[in-house]
């Protein structure tokens, strides 16, 4: 027993698979956090999603309608929930869920529910195509992008972009199509899973690296490491990544924390081309999946999140370990068919 | 010719570059050399050097010696002319 505040807090993304979500990462970080006790609950969109059979990740699981069913579909959901459990935060991790939750964020703060969400303006703004005026608005280099909502628009932008370029999904996929078949291919696979538009980015030449932060909402940078990812999975997930220094690259997050005021996690993906210009090619709103990498390197972001969101407070990190690595593993778990059950059939476990 | 100040080389000849996360390993010689160019020396006096204390010639040594420096710095090891260290 501590005498530590003991925090319940809701997260989403469970699905620690082969394309991870950010929630077990997360919750490994709340559970290591110094300045509270947490218990977790959490929230899943499919019975197959991993942490939900975690347990010493997971104390409890619900789960919650997809985005698709509306807000007050989610709403009643999580009012259910928050009448079981006392919830004093949630922390979505989806880019596809972010938006429900920023709507309902005024909401269930009256409720007692607390959530550290970028407002919808900043949210709208990095879209990836919106990134064009957004680079243009702040003063970062961005790749050309376009988004279209027709196959044949790929014939008409042979006149902006040259192959290779990058073909990308509004939330996640992409694909590099060195020709216009290979594009077609690409938009009727992304835009099949993940709907229109679909975004056409220049290809830019060059090493890539990402940066995981945390912004206060008022301009200030709580937290910022970047780190290039040394194995790629043929899904583009990272699967092994290190932790690096460059101060361009903390200068360039700092500067896109104080110019937008960005509240909350949020990772950049960036691309340095050999003349060593950086061009942010992806903002997202929300703590990535290998954020466990820069608890590691020392900056507890998950925690730092809670903080913030709870007055709490919390000091900029000033420092973090250089050369930290993480190798992600998958494991095998064996569950009983019957919490399997419980799951699909109740919706809790 | 200086190799990158936070550039980091173990004894067993791991090189880390912090900035890039990059990691590379050299064999024994190149160890050698890295720790001479480490250390300010210049390129006769690492020709003469090696030459004392290996089986080689001037020619073989030249033509090594510049191999590796160019090897270092398509790798980004090599401190640019001009560029300040981090």
């Amino acid at each position: 027993m501590t005498d530590k505040k003991t925090i319940k807090i809701a997260v989403t993304a469970l699905n620690a698979i082969d394309s991870p979500g950010p929630g077990v990462s997360v919750i490994r970080g709340l559970r290591e956090a110094e300045s509270f006790d947490v218990q977790i609950i959490g929230l899943s969109y499919e019975s197959l999603e991993p942490g939900i059979y975690m347990h010493d990740i997971v104390d409890k699981t619900y789960q919650i309608p997809y985005p698709s069913s509306g807000t007050s579909t989610l709403f009643e959901r999580l009012m259910y929930i928050h009448e079981k459990e006392k919830l004093d935060m949630i922390i979505p991790n989806f880019d596809a869920e972010l938006f429900s939750f920023m709507k309902l964020a005024p909401k269930l703060d009256k409720l007692g529910i607390k959530t550290f969400l970028p407002t919808i303006k900043q949210y709208e703004e990095r879209e990836k195509f919106n990134l064009p005026e957004f680079g243009e608005k702040y003063g970062f280099n961005v790749p050309e992008s376009k988004a279209i909502h027709n196959i044949a628009d790929l014939y008409s932008i042979g006149s902006t972009f040259d192959y290779p370029l990058v073909v990308k999904g509004k939330f996640y996929d992409a694909g590099i199509a060195y020709n216009i078949e290979q594009a077609k291919s690409y938009f009727n696979k992304i835009s099949a899973k993940w709907g229109l538009p679909i975004i056409i980015q220049e290809f830019v030449h060059g090493t890539e690296f990402n940066v995981t932060g945390l912004g206060d909402g008022k301009g200030n940078t709580i937290s910022a490491v970047p780190i290039r990812k040394q194995y790629i999975t043929d899904k583009g997930k990272a699967w092994g990544g290190i932790s690096v220094s460059d101060k361009e690259m903390l200068d360039l997050t700092d500067q896109f924390i104080s110019s937008t005021k960005w509240r909350g996690g949020f990772e950049l993906e960036l691309m340095k081309n050999k003349e060593g210009k950086f061009f942010i090619l992806e903002i997202n709103p929300r703590i990535p999946a290998w954020v466990y990498l820069a608890i590691g390197a020392g900056q507890n972001i998950p925690e730092a999140l809670v903080k913030l969101a709870m007055g709490m407070n919390p000091k900029p990190f000033s420092d973090y370990a250089v050369g930290k690595m993480f190798i992600r593993y998958s494991w095998d778990m064996i569950v009983d068919l019957e919490e399997f059950q419980q799951i699909s059939t109740y919706g809790e476990l | 010719m200086k190799i990158k100040k936070n550039v980091a080389i173990s004894d067993s000849g791991f090189i880390f570059n912090p900035d890039t996360g990059e990691s590379f390993s050299a064999n024994p010689i190149g160890l050698e050399m890295l720790e001479m160019l480490r250390n300010g020396r210049e390129y006769e006096e690492i020709r003469k050097d090696i030459l004392d204390k290996y089986k080689s010639d001037k020619d073989t040594v030249e033509k090594d010696y510049h191999d590796f420096i160019t090897m270092l710095k398509q790798y980004n090891l090599i401190e640019n002319d001009g560029q300040k260290d981090d």
